[in-house]
């Protein structure tokens, strides 16, 4: 059998599945096309294992160990996905924007810090007047 | 290994390959279909079928242990575990209509590019590598055994350890606290 | 111990006990009194000390100390810590450590519940130990960290009432008036040491009298310049008015007997430099008429009797100055001495008046009557100073002013030859002038403070013994110290300090022109006063008397409209003066040139200044920080918090590298 062919496929499968990574809104749906490209992943690790026949096996060994790690990603992710729901109310990757950098942060921040600055005048202010009040 | 300078062309192909190529356009599809449908639930049927194809393909390829392992864990645990965390997020059943984000496009420009690329690449550079499936089997599950308790018993075992932490940590995350509780 | 050691503990005294009452003020309240007055004391006494040991008999000092020691190598022109002790500095000397320790001994009780008292205590002791330090230094830049000491405590004093706004801004225009004339003072020294190539003063006048200097006129009226501002010369005399806003005994030390006598004796110790060039003494003689005919005219028409008091010591300055131009630092340095004592007792008992007062305005007092009997000894000790002000025989005053006279007159007679006879005219005639007037105003000021009609004035009980005490003290000199003349010529290198029979006959005939005058101008509008009711007091009588100078001071703008005058229509000086009142009261509005020359051109410049801060410099700043913010603005635009497109761009970026790096892998 040509190596082409599995090497096409999976080079196909895993663009499919970074497709979805990008574009999926759902998280879950998001970790079903990280399955999708591990998948990929060990479909070029078996076919080269095949055609290189490795006496340690290391191809489908490592195969193996994908789909075993990738099972415990899965679980971890769901229980992720899961918290996530439970504390927002969503499950929707592109509505969780905590990190985005708004105007209104902006302002806010500058407004925090001009505070600051008129709170410590004020109070400078005040020890003064304590002060005066003292030496009179 | 057959080092063939001019193997077997493309245009007489084998029943295996026929065989691949048939189960591969059908996982791809499926594949294509799981990243694009509207329905959520119908994205995770489509999976089983991406998925089940996957396991043919490596029965193709001799390596029938790894192809049962697929069809245990993924199809069996990987893809119902996904089925609950479906319904446990109360995701839609029937068509959700923003199931994409606006991203797509470039998500799409993205994908195409790679894919392009990467063919291109591997047709480039395996036109004319050729896999001997005949002779004693690769995959089978006596000789995986032998290789995996042989030669790879130590990530094997660190391995075990990785899942029982993630055991642990996927019920830490998941189970509500005492105060929600009460 | 050696003489020169009792003169270095002369200045270094006062010095420690300001320290020690700066460090010790907070803690140790108990000290601050003794501190403030056993220092100045002790110096006082240990002047009198040098002065006895340098002594010789009847027939004046003995040769001058100089002692010198070098800290440390200055360059091309040394610096040493040097003492120049002749009879001039030890009389002066005296007269300071005098004057000082009774300002202290006033003070106590006229500062007596003031709660920044401990600091006002020892910056008067460092301003006169920096005055002894000036007296008795041998280096002129010694001399000069003296000399800008007294400067900037003069503008703490000065602002002691720092609540009240007159106060600040006499303590600010003191500062700045005598930094005016600093700056063309340090050039003249600078310029002399590098004529004679040494701040010595007795290198200075040993190269002067072998023709060592080459720009003589330059650096003469580079130093003028200087004395000037320090000795309240025309033109920089106008800080010394508003600094009255100072409490009284400050008024006293300062602007009476040490600081402003610092310019004159300066010119005293050099007057070699001056006197090598005709054209600075020319100056001189010109700026001392003109700031004792104009000072006295303006003292006779202002109304805070501490104004008055004040314009006479910048005429009573006038007349050194005059005698300095004339060659005559004998009759300079007499007068200065006299002045000092009964300048000081005249502040210290105005000080007294306007307690027992409440008020430091003459129309108020006016309106008084008994207040002579309120204050007994102020009222006799301030009659003997005024008497002596007038330069009534044979009060000391007096005697001083003759010598003044006699040597202007033997300058306008040619009987002298160091300075132009032209000079001599013109500080005779302004001198004969002055005291006319000098004594009209004293004359005014006796009238209007002690022979008042109308209530009698409240009643405060007597003034504290400590204040009564220094008046008889001072008293004493401002009596008999005329009768000295000839003890003291030897002193102060003068052939005879004697008043003649011509000036005494002229002098005391127009003074006496001057007092009846008055009098009689009095007589004629006092009546007025009863019809004319006007005038505030204090509001605290029974405070403290600096209390109640201070709330004097801060009233009399708003009750009479103008700090200087007031519109009393009983006012004999409104009659003397004619026409020529308003002008007088307001220094002859020098002040006005002064804001047309200085101040406005000085307020545009910081207009200017700060537009271009503003609206030129600060938009660069702006600019910086607002370009940084749209960069950030636009940069911003791409942080959307949206993970999917973070990752996307980073794979769209990984594909294109891969790309590229296949690309040249393969060659293409």
């Amino acid at each position: 059998m040509h190596l082409a062919y599995p090497a096409v496929l999976a080079a196909l499968l895993f663009c499919t599945g970074l497709y979805g990574v990008l574009a999926r809104r759902n998280a879950i749906l998001v970790l079903m096309s990280v399955e999708l490209m591990l998948n990929a992943v060990n479909l070029n690790l078996v076919a080269f294992d095949v055609w290189l026949r490795d006496t340690l096996h290391a191809g489908q060994a490592l195969t193996l160990f994908v789909i075993a790690v990738a099972a415990a990603e899965i679980g971890i992710g769901l229980a992720i996905v899961l918290m996530v729901h439970r504390a927002r109310g969503t499950a929707d990757v592109d509505r969780l924007r905590d990190s985005v950098e708004s105007d209104a942060a902006d302002e806010a921040a500058v407004k925090s810090a001009e505070d600051a600055a008129a709170e410590s005048a004020r109070a400078e202010a005040a020890a003064r007047a304590k002060k005066a009040e003292a030496t009179a | 290994m057959t080092p063939l300078a001019a193997g077997p062309g493309f245009l007489s192909p084998t029943g295996v390959e026929i065989a691949f190529v048939l189960v591969g356009l059908v996982t791809l599809g499926a594949a294509v279909i799981t990243v694009t449908t509207r329905q959520l639930v119908h994205a995770a049927l489509w999976l089983v079928v991406a998925l089940g194809g996957l396991a043919i393909e490596y029965l193709l390829l001799t390596a029938e242990f790894i192809a049962w392992v697929q069809v245990l864990i993924y199809v069996g645990s990987v893809v119902v575990l996904l089925l609950f965390g479906l319904m446990l997020t109360k995701a839609p059943i029937g068509r959700s209509p923003d199931a994409d984000s606006e991203n797509r496009w470039v998500a799409l420009a993205v994908a195409v590019t790679a894919a392009v690329a990467l063919v291109w690449v591997v047709v480039d550079a395996f036109r004319t590598t050729w896999i001997e499936l005949d002779g004693p089997a690769q995959g089978s599950t006596e000789v995986s055994g032998q290789f995996l308790f042989r030669h790879w018993v130590l990530p094997f075992e660190a391995l075990s350890v990785l899942l029982l932490a993630a055991l642990i940590g996927a019920i830490v995350l998941s189970r509500k606290s005492g105060k929600e509780q009460r | 111990m050696t003489t020169t050691t009792l003169a270095v503990l002369v200045p270094l005294l006062p010095f420690l006990g300001a320290v020690a009452g700066l460090l010790l003020g907070r803690t140790a309240p108990g000290f601050v009194r003794p501190l403030a007055v056993l220092p100045p004391l002790a110096a006082a006494v240990l002047a009198a000390l040098v002065a006895v040991r340098q002594s010789n008999g009847h027939d004046g000092p003995r040769a001058p100390i100089d002692a010198a020691t070098q800290l440390t190598p200055t360059g091309s022109v040394p610096i040493d810590l040097a003492l120049h002790i002749d009879g001039f500095a030890a009389l002066v000397a005296i007269l300071v450590g005098v004057v000082a320790t009774c300002v202290q001994i006033y003070s106590t009780s006229y500062l007596r519940d003031d709660p920044r008292y401990p600091s006002y205590a020892a910056l008067v002791s460092l301003f006169t130990s920096a005055m002894l330090l000036v007296v008795y230094s041998g280096d002129l830049m010694v001399l000069l960290v003296g000399w800008e000491i007294m400067g900037i405590c003069s503008y703490f004093l000065v602002g002691h009432y720092w609540e009240t706004p007159e106060a600040r801004a006499a303590s600010l225009k003191a500062f700045l008036v005598t930094k005016l004339g600093d700056v063309p003072f340090l050039l003249g020294l600078f310029a002399l040491a590098v004529d004679t190539g040494t701040f010595r003063i007795t290198g200075v006048l040993d190269a002067v009298a072998n023709d060592g200097l080459d720009h003589p006129t330059l650096i003469a009226l580079l130093l003028i310049a200087g004395v000037a501002g320090k000795s309240a010369q025309f033109p920089l005399h106008t800080w010394l008015p508003d600094a009255m806003a100072g409490p009284t005994p400050v008024s006293a030390l300062i602007h009476a007997a040490t600081m402003v006598a610092a310019g004159v004796y300066f010119v005293a110790r050099l007057l070699p430099v001056f006197a090598a060039s005709a054209a600075a003494l020319g100056v001189l003689a010109v700026l001392g008429a003109i700031t004792m005919v104009g000072s006295a005219l303006a003292a006779l028409a202002q109304d805070d009797i501490k104004r008055v008091l004040a314009y006479s010591t910048i005429g009573q300055l006038g007349y050194m100055t005059g005698a300095l131009a004339v060659g005559d630092r004998g009759a300079a340095v007499f007068h200065l001495i006299s002045h000092g004592a009964f300048k000081a007792l005249l502040f210290l008992g105005a000080g007294v008046i306007i307690h027992a007062a409440g008020t430091n305005s003459l129309a108020a007092m006016s309106r008084m009557g008994g207040l002579a009997k309120r204050v007994p000894d102020a009222y006799w000790t301030m009659t003997i100073a005024l008497l002596a002000l007038a330069a009534i025989p044979p009060f000391a005053g007096f005697f001083s002013k003759e010598a003044v006279l006699v040597a202007a007159e033997h300058t306008a007679f040619g009987e002298s030859d160091i300075a132009p006879g032209a000079a001599g005219w013109v500080v005779l005639v302004a001198g004969l002038l002055t005291a006319l007037l000098t004594a009209a105003y004293a004359t005014r000021l006796w009238l209007l403070a002690f022979r008042g009609r109308g209530p009698e004035a409240a009643d405060h009980g007597r003034q504290p013994l400590a204040m009564n005490t220094v008046l008889w003290v001072l008293a004493v000199p401002s009596l008999a110290f005329g009768l000295t003349v000839g003890v003291i010529a030897p002193w102060l290198d003068a052939g005879s300090l004697a008043p003649t029979v011509t000036t005494s006959v002229l002098g005391t005939g127009v003074a006496l022109v001057g007092g009846l005058v008055t009098y009689g101008a009095w007589s004629h509008t006092t009546a007025l006063a009863a019809r004319t009711p006007m005038g505030a007091v204090a509001a605290h009588p029974d405070a403290e008397p600096a209390l109640s100078e201070a709330e004097a001071i801060a009233s009399h703008t708003p009750v009479y409209g103008d700090i200087a005058s007031a519109p009393d229509p009983a006012d004999p000086g409104r009659l003397l003066l004619g026409r020529l009142h308003g002008h007088a009261a307001a220094g002859f509005h020098l002040d006005a040139v002064y804001r047309v020359l200085f101040q406005r051109p000085v307020q545009a410049a910081a207009g200017l200044v700060r537009f271009l801060d503003r609206e030129v410099v600060d938009t660069y700043v702006r600019g910086a920080g607002t370009g940084t913010r749209w960069l950030g603005i636009a940069v911003r635009g791409a942080q959307t918090g949206n993970v999917q497109t973070y990752l996307g761009a980073l794979l769209a970026g990984t594909v294109v590298l891969a790309i590229a790096a296949v690309l040249v892998a393969a060659g293409a």
